[in-house]
C-alpha cells in the first residue's frame, strides 16, 4: 500500500471534530429544513381546509382503501431500504442490490398509485384549478409525489452503481445510508400527509 | 473509484479567468462574493439615488410612477437579497475557515455552486429591466398586487424566480458553514472557544435553513397561482390573501436576524482588538445571540398590526417584539462594557464599529416605538419606518460590514488601507446617512406615506424631503470615496503585516493573504481568543503536525497538504438552473434543457472525487 | 487499508451500541403496518365522530416516531443528528399550529 486512495471528502469520520461525517451532518440539517418546507405546505392546506366555495370536497373523491394500500407499499418501502443499507454494510452486495431494486419498485408502484388518483380526480373534476381544496392538495402530494421521483432516481443510480467494481461498497455505505435518511425522510412525510389529509378529510375544517 | 462516468480532465488553471471560474477555495469565493455584492450595492444605491431626486420637492414628474413602483421594489429587493446578505456570506466565506483553523469549508464545490447560483439569481433578476419591466410590488410582494389579473407582464415571474435562485445558493451555502463550523474546528477549539463572528454565523445558517423553506413555498405558491392558474391568493375563489403576509413575514423576520447578527458578529470582532480588552461577557452576548435568532420566529406578525387580526394576536406579538429588545440591549451594554476603560484606538474600522452602535441604537428604539401595536398603527406605511428599517440595515448592517471590509482589508488582499481616506470616508457617511434618513422621522410622523411616486404641495414634508436628498448624495459620495480607497490600496497599498492590528482570533496567525492552504500547520487551541494569548504568554507556535479536520493532508509539511481540486461542475449546475429559470417564464422546452444540463452536471460533480488520486498511487 | 479498518472499527462499534438486526426492522415493520391497519378502521368509526382526531394523531406520531427512531438510526446515533432534525420538526409544528391559531381561532 503505497498510499491510501484519497479519502472523499466528509467520509474520514474520525477526523472532524463532533467525529461524525460531514455529509450525514449535511443530510440531517437538510432533513430539519425540509421539515419547514412540507411544514409551509401543510400550513397552507390546513388553514385552506373547509374554505373552497366549490366542490368536488375530499369526501367527494378520497377514496381511503385505495390510498392505503398505498400507504401501505410506502411503509415497505422503508423496510427494505434499511434491508439494503443492513446488507451492505454486512458486505452483503447481492443482497443489497436485490433490496434497493425492491425498494425502487415499491416507491414506483406509489406513484403509479399517485398518478392514477391524480388522474381520477381530474375525471371527477378536480384539477388545481378547481377550488382551494384541489390547489392545496395537488400542490401538497405533488410536492411529496417529487420527492418520492427524486428519492427513486437516486436509488436507481445506487443500485446501478454497485455493478461497478469498487462502486458501492461496505466501506463506503455512507453512499446508501444518506439515500436511506431521505427516502425514509418522504415516508415519514407521507405517513404525516396521509393522516392530516386523507384520514381528516371527511371533517369540514376544525371549528 | 477513480474512473468517472463522465472524464472530462480536472481544471487545473492558476491564474486568469478560467482559474475564478473554477475555483473552490473559499478566499477567492468570498472575494467574488464580495466584489459582486459590492457592484449590486451599488446598483441599487443608483435607483435609490433616483427615487431621492423625485422626491426632493412636491410634484415633481422625473420618473413616472410605474417606473417608481419598479424603483422602490428593485431597491428593497436588491439590497436584501443581492447586497447585504451575499456581503455577509462573503465574511463567512473567508474568515470563517481561517478563525477555525480549517482549510477549507466542508463543501469546497457546493461553496463554489452557492456563489454562481446567487450571480444567476442577480443576473435573473436585474436583467428584468431591459426583459419587458422589472417587479413592481414591493420587496415583500403582497397578494394579490403580485396575481396573474392584477400584474400583467413577467417582472413579477423574474422577482419569482430570480428569489428562488437566491434561496437555492442562500440554503447550499448555510448547509455548508453549519457542517463546516460543526465539524472543522481545530482542535482544542471547543463550542465556547469559538470567535464571536463564527457563533453568529452559526446562528445565521440556522436560520436560513429553517427561514428559506417558507418563503420557497410562499414564491411556489404565487407562481402556481400566475403560471398555472391556482387560487392559493385569489380571494374570488375563497382565498385569503393574509397567507402571504404570514407566509412572507415568518421567513421575512427571521431574515431580518439573518441580515443583523452577522454585523453584530464582525462588530464583536473588532471592539475587543481596538480596545485591547477581551470582549465583556461573552457568554452572554452568544447566548443573547442564540435567543435573538430563536425569538425571531415568534415576533412576525408585528409586520401586519393594521392587517385587523384582532386584540389577543396583536397583543401577544406586541409583548414578543417587545421581549427581543431584551437581548439585543444586553448586547449593546456588553459591547459598551468592553470598550470602557480599554485603550481604545480609534481606527477606521473602529469608527464604523462605534458608528454601529449608536446607529443601530437609534433604530433599535424607533423599532421599540411600534413594537407596540397601538402606537404602530400611526406608523405604518409612512417615512417613519423607512427611517427605522434604514437605521438597523445601513445604520446597522452596512457601518458593520463597512467596518468589517476594513478591519480584514489587510488579510483580503496583503495590503493596508489609507487610514486618512478613511476616517475622511467614515463622517462622510456618518453625516450623509444621518442627514438622510434623520429626517425621515420627521416626515413619517407628519404623515408622509412611503411608496409614493410624489406628493402635493403644502403637506409640509418639501423641506425635510430636500434634505434627504441632499443628504442622500452625501452618502453616495461617501461611497464612492470608501471605493476609491479600496481599489487604490488593493492596487499599491502598503504591504500589510500579518497581523495589524494586533489582533485576537486565528486569521491573524497566518500571513496576508493567506496562503491557499491556510495553514501550514493546523492550530491547536487552549483558549479563547487564542492568538491573543498565545502572543502573550510567548507560546511557541505548537510544534507537533495534527491532521487535518475534514481536509485531506497529513502532517505539516507542505507537500502533504492535499487541497480540494477546482472543479467545473458547481457552474454548470448554476447555468442549467438560470436557464431552466428563464424557461419557467416563457418555455417549457427550455426548462428540460436547462433541467438536463443540470442534471448531467450533477452526476458529473457526484462521480468526481474531491481529489484526484495522486499520480502512482495504489487504488 | 485504512479505510477498511475503520470500516471495522464501525462495525465494531454498531455491536456496541446494539445497532438493530434485519429481525427488528421486520417486527418494526410489521408494527407499523399493524398500527396503519387500525388507523383505516378507526377512520370507519363514523361514531367517534371528532373523536378520531386526536386517535389519529397519536397512531400517526408513534409511526413518524418508530420510523425515525429505528430506520433511521437516530434511537443509535449521535444526539447531535436528532437535535437538528427535532429542531426543524419542532419549529414546523410550532408554525403550522400558530398559522392554524392566527387563522381559525383569532378572526
Amino acid at each position: 500500500m503505497a498510499q491510501a486512495p484519497a479519502v472523499p471528502h466528509g467520509d474520514a469520520a474520525d477526523e472532524t471534530t463532533t467525529g461524525l461525517s460531514h455529509r450525514k451532518l449535511l443530510m440531517w440539517a437538510f432533513l430539519g429544513s425540509d421539515c419547514m418546507f412540507f411544514g409551509s405546505l401543510i400550513a397552507t392546506y390546513l388553514v385552506y381546509k373547509g374554505k373552497s366555495i366549490s366542490g368536488p370536497l375530499p369526501e367527494d373523491v378520497f377514496s381511503i382503501p385505495v390510498t392505503s394500500v398505498s400507504t401501505f407499499v410506502l411503509l415497505m418501502s422503508s423496510m427494505s431500504m434499511v434491508m439494503a443499507y443492513s446488507a451492505l454494510t454486512r458486505g452483503n452486495i447481492k443482497g443489497f442490490r436485490i433490496w434497493i431494486m425492491s425498494t425502487a419498485i415499491m416507491g414506483m408502484t406509489f406513484l403509479a398509485f399517485q398518478t392514477f388518483e391524480f388522474r381520477d380526480f381530474v375525471q371527477e373534476g378536480l384539477t388545481p384549478r378547481t377550488n382551494l381544496f384541489g390547489t392545496t392538495f395537488f400542490t401538497l402530494t405533488g410536492f411529496h409525489g417529487a420527492h418520492v421521483t427524486l428519492g427513486v432516481i437516486w436509488l436507481l443510480s445506487l443500485f446501478f452503481y454497485s455493478f461497478k467494481r469498487g462502486g458501492v461498497t461496505a466501506e463506503r455505505s455512507l453512499d446508501v445510508d444518506l439515500a436511506a435518511l431521505y427516502w425514509h425522510f418522504v415516508d415519514i412525510v407521507w405517513i404525516v400527509i396521509f393522516t392530516v389529509v386523507y384520514l381528516f378529510g371527511v371533517f369540514e375544517g376544525f371549528n | 473509484m477513480t474512473t468517472i462516468a463522465f472524464s472530462i480532465p480536472r481544471p487545473t488553471y492558476p491564474t486568469g479567468v478560467w482559474s475564478w471560474i473554477t475555483t473552490i477555495d473559499h478566499k477567492r469565493i468570498g472575494i467574488l462574493y464580495g466584489v459582486t455584492a459590492f457592484i449590486m450595492f451599488v446598483v441599487g444605491g443608483i435607483e435609490a439615488l433616483i427615487m431621492r431626486v423625485q422626491l426632493s420637492s412636491s410634484e415633481l414628474d422625473i420618473v413616472s410612477p410605474e417606473v417608481f413602483n419598479q424603483l422602490f421594489t428593485m431597491h428593497g429587493t436588491t439590497m436584501i437579497f443581492l447586497a447585504i446578505m451575499p456581503m455577509g456570506a462573503a465574511f463567512f466565506n473567508f474568515i470563517i475557515p481561517l478563525q477555525i483553523g480549517a482549510r477549507d469549508v466542508a463543501f469546497p464545490r457546493l461553496n463554489a455552486f452557492s456563489y454562481w447560483t446567487f450571480l444567476a439569481g442577480a443576473i435573473m433578476l436585474n436583467f428584468s429591466w431591459f426583459l419587458g419591466g422589472a417587479p413592481n410590488a414591493g420587496w415583500f410582494g403582497y397578494a394579490p398586487l403580485t396575481g396573474e389579473a392584477q400584474n400583467l407582464g413577467h417582472g413579477i415571474d423574474f422577482w419569482i424566480i430570480s428569489l428562488q435562485l437566491l434561496g437555492i445558493a442562500s440554503l447550499a451555502a448555510a448547509f455548508n458553514f453549519i457542517v463546516t463550523i460543526l465539524n472543522m474546528r481545530a482542535p482544542g477549539m471547543t463550542l465556547m472557544r469559538m470567535p464571536l463572528f463564527t457563533w453568529m454565523t452559526l446562528v445565521t445558517s440556522f436560520l436560513l435553513i429553517l427561514a428559506f423553506p417558507v418563503i420557497t413555498v410562499a414564491l411556489i405558491e404565487l407562481l402556481f397561482d400566475r403560471a398555472f392558474g391556482t387560487n392559493f391568493f385569489v380571494p374570488a375563489a375563497g382565498a385569503d390573501p393574509i397567507l402571504w403576509q404570514h407566509l412572507f413575514w415568518v421567513f421575512g423576520h427571521p431574515e431580518v436576524y439573518i441580515l443583523i447578527l452577522p454585523a453584530m458578529g464582525i462588530v464583536s470582532e473588532i471592539l475587543p482588538t481596538f480596545s485591547k480588552k477581551p470582549l465583556f461577557g461573552y457568554p452572554v452576548i452568544v447566548l443573547s445571540g442564540i435567543i435573538i435568532g430563536f425569538m425571531g420566529w415568534m415576533v412576525w406578525s408585528h409586520h401586519m398590526f393594521t392587517v385587523g387580526l384582532g386584540p389577543v394576536p396583536n397583543a401577544v406579538f406586541t409583548l414578543t417584539t417587545m421581549a427581543i429588545a431584551i437581548p439585543t440591549g444586553v448586547k449593546i451594554f456588553n459591547w459598551l462594557a468592553t470598550t470602557w476603560r480599554g485603550s481604545i484606538d480609534l481606527s477606521t474600522p473602529m469608527l464604523f464599529a462605534l458608528g454601529f452602535i449608536a446607529m443601530f441604537t437609534i433604530g433599535g428604539i424607533s423599532g421599540i416605538m411600534h413594537a407596540q401595536a397601538a402606537s404602530d398603527a400611526q406608523q405604518q406605511d409612512t417615512y417613519f419606518i423607512v427611517a427605522h428599517i434604514h437605521y438597523v440595515l445601513f445604520g446597522g448592517s452596512i457601518f458593520a460590514l463597512i467596518a468589517g471590509i476594513y478591519y480584514w482589508f489587510p488579510k483580503f488582499t496583503g495590503r493596508m488601507f489609507n487610514e486618512k481616506i478613511g476616517k475622511i470616508g467614515f463622517w462622510l457617511t456618518f453625516i450623509g446617512f444621518n442627514m438622510t434618513f434623520f429626517p425621515m422621522h420627521f416626515t413619517g410622523l407628519d404623515g408622509m406615506p412611503r411608496r409614493i411616486y410624489t406628493y402635493a404641495d403644502g403637506m409640509g414634508w418639501d423641506m425635510w424631503s430636500a434634505v434627504s436628498t441632499v443628504g442622500a448624495f452625501i452618502l453616495a459620495f461617501s461611497i464612492l470615496v470608501f471605493l476609491y480607497n479600496v481599489v487604490t490600496s488593493w492596487i499599491k497599498g502598503e504591504p500589510a503585516e500579518a497581523d495589524p492590528w494586533d489582533a485576537r482570533t486565528l486569521e491573524w496567525s497566518i500571513p496576508s493573504p493567506p496562503p491557499e492552504y491556510n495553514f501550514a500547520e493546523i492550530p491547536t487551541v487552549h483558549d479563547r481568543d487564542d492568538w491573543w494569548s498565545q502572543k502573550r504568554r510567548k507560546v511557541e507556535r505548537p510544534g507537533a503536525p495534527v491532521p487535518v479536520a475534514g481536509g485531506s493532508g497529513y502532517g505539516g509539511v507542505e507537500h502533504a497538504i492535499h487541497l480540494p481540486q477546482p472543479s467545473y461542475w458547481p457552474i454548470v449546475v448554476s447555468i442549467g438552473l438560470l436557464i431552466a429559470g428563464y424557461g419557467l417564464i416563457y418555455n417549457v422546452a427550455v426548462i428540460a434543457i436547462g433541467a438536463g444540463i443540470g442534471m448531467i452536471a450533477v452526476y458529473a460533480w457526484s462521480f468526481e472525487p474531491v481529489n484526484e488520486p495522486e499520480e502512482g498511487s495504489a487504488h | 487499508m485504512a479505510q477498511r479498518a475503520q470500516a471495522a472499527q464501525h462495525a465494531a462499534a454498531e455491536v456496541h451500541t446494539g445497532h438493530p438486526t434485519p429481525k427488528t426492522y421486520f417486527i418494526v415493520a410489521m408494527i407499523l403496518s399493524a398500527i396503519t391497519a387500525v388507523e383505516v378502521a378507526i377512520f370507519y368509526a363514523t361514531w367517534l365522530g371528532y373523536g378520531i382526531i386526536p386517535v389519529l394523531a397519536v397512531l400517526s406520531t408513534v409511526k413518524f416516531a418508530m420510523v425515525a427512531m429505528f430506520y433511521m438510526h437516530l434511537r443509535y446515533d449521535n444526539r447531535l443528528f436528532s437535535s437538528l432534525f427535532v429542531g426543524g420538526l419542532a419549529l414546523a409544528f410550532s408554525v403550522v399550529f400558530a398559522l392554524i391559531g392566527l387563522f381559525r381561532f383569532f378572526v
